[in-house]
């Protein structure tokens, strides 16, 4: 007998908080993100696939075609081509492409520029079936979102 | 009483028809109610507000093909779902809704209805054991074990409840307790006596969420260890008679709560009595339901009987003979 009756006071007492628990979350607001119709802000250290920075006067890529990137990659997914212009002081890009299919965003590209040139992108609506989207041209891309 | 042709008609329109939106929309609230508890919107696509939903969910079982699997016994198995689904509709042919609204005001009416909850489970017996699978035989074994332990307990408080009111006819029952929820069977402090009947209450409450196979007592359908017990082998229309049977047998137990315990159709302050506050109180006591699904998880088999044996039948029967002691000596 001893317990018996502490067995069904506790355990009552128990399944009232359960009860209190519950129903305080069913007036709570609910977090659902309704993804396709909302979409989410990604965290500032997200890790998408690398883009080019735009200078903030000319909306030209900040990159100066120092190919510090490409020595930097592991994967080899970075092959870039810079030359020098009419009346320019420094070089600049002719082409940006990057092969993700071979990316692990180790982020040796991003921690290698001295330009502030390079850095992460928040791009996570990735999925295709085909394997030539995911060789990106970067300024292209640069030139698209200006 | 009349005879009227009409009143058979009518009746079995409006209990098809009540039966039929309870059965497609209890689904809906419960998924509603379960996802606001895990702060989910719950079914938000079909419709606004996922009202469509029940309609969907029906044309696609619907228009699913009812496959009967090899080594069933097929004329058992194809009748179990019907079974499960007639006792819920015919229990309401008794169910007072309010004072004037009631296919048939039967004496022995309580009987009946605990006679046609029993029918209830022979469904999952036979749909189990027709099922020739094992999960099925283990889940239908389990519910009738269930059914037996918490048929007493309920048993004995309602015998509790009719004699106080001296009376098996619900709708006497609930007549009983007009006036205001002074009056009612659950906080019946006429006189001093009777102020434990909310113990009472409590068990009966447990009993009919274990008698309608429900969460935290779902032992038959316990999908985590059994699949989904007795309607393992079930698909299409007939997984849906026996998803409509479980939640018609949830509003059953609800009505009758409502009816031995809560006043019935009466206004917890004594005016305005009526079907409104009737269908107030079952939807309150289904939600009750739901809301003890999402909070509590699965017991296990011992624990469950051990409540039934050890705490519900000992108080229920000292219930029932203090209820007697009351009556007789004062």
């Amino acid at each position: 007998m001893s317990g018996y009756w502490s067995d069904i006071l506790v355990g009552s007492k128990s399944l009232l908080t359960g009860m209190m628990i519950t129903a305080r979350e069913f007036f709570r607001p609910v977090v659902t993100e309704n993804y396709p119709y909302e979409v989410p802000v990604m965290t500032e250290r997200f890790r998408g696939h690398i883009e080019l920075i735009p200078n903030e006067e000319s909306g030209k890529p900040n990159c100066i075609a120092c190919m510090a990137c490409q020595r930097a990659c592991p994967s080899d997914c970075i092959s870039l081509k810079g030359s020098k212009k009419e009346g320019d002081k420094k070089k600049s890009l002719d082409s940006y492409i990057l092969d993700f299919t071979k990316c692990s965003l180790c982020g040796s590209c991003v921690e290698s520029c001295n330009f502030n040139a390079l850095r992460f992108s928040k791009e996570y609506n990735l999925a295709s079936f085909n394997k030539d989207d995911f060789i990106i041209d970067l300024l292209k891309r640069l030139e698209d979102q200006n | 009483m009349e005879t009227s042709i009409w009143r058979p008609i009518i009746y079995l329109v409006g209990i098809m028809a009540f039966a039929g939106v309870n059965a497609a929309y209890l689904g809906w609230c419960e998924r509603k109610g379960a996802g606001r508890i895990q702060r989910r919107p719950g079914p938000k696509e079909v419709g606004p507000a996922g009202l469509l939903q029940p309609l969907a969910d029906g044309i696609k079982l619907m228009t699913k093909q009812l496959l009967v699997p090899q080594g069933v016994d097929g004329i058992i198995f194809r009748v179990a779902p019907v079974i499960a689904m007639i006792p819920a509709i015919t229990s309401m042919v008794v169910i007072p809704f309010s004072g004037n609204i009631q296919a048939r005001a039967m004496e022995l009416s309580v009987l009946l209805l605990f006679a046609l909850a029993s029918l209830a489970m022979i469904a999952i017996l036979l749909g189990g054991w027709a099922s020739g699978n094992k999960y099925a035989i283990i889940s239908s074994a389990r519910a009738v074990s269930q059914n037996l332990a918490y048929e007493i307990p309920m048993l004995l408080t309602v015998i509790a409840i009719v004699m106080i009111s001296g009376s098996m006819n619900l709708r006497d029952i609930a007549i009983d307790q007009q006036g205001g929820f002074w009056h009612w069977n659950i906080f019946r402090f006429e006189n001093g006596h009777f102020l434990y009947m909310w113990v009472g209450f409590i068990i009966f409450f447990i009993c009919s969420i274990a008698e309608t196979n429900r969460a935290p007592f779902d032992m038959a359908e316990a999908e985590s260890e059994l699949v989904a017990g007795f309607m393992t082998e079930y698909s299409s229309m007939g997984f849906g008679l026996f998803m409509m049977g479980e939640y018609l047998n949830i509003v059953v137990g609800a009505c009758l709560t409502a009816t031995l315990f809560l006043g019935g159709w009466d206004c917890p302050f004594g005016q305005t009595p009526g079907v409104w506050w009737f269908l107030l109180k079952i939807y309150i006591l289904i939600f009750t339901v739901i809301w003890v699904r999402w909070t509590f998880p699965r017991t296990q088999v011992y624990r469950l009987l051990n409540l039934s044996w050890k705490i519900l039948i000992p108080f229920s029967l000292v219930n029932v003979l203090v209820t007697a002691a009351f009556i007789k000596v004062f």
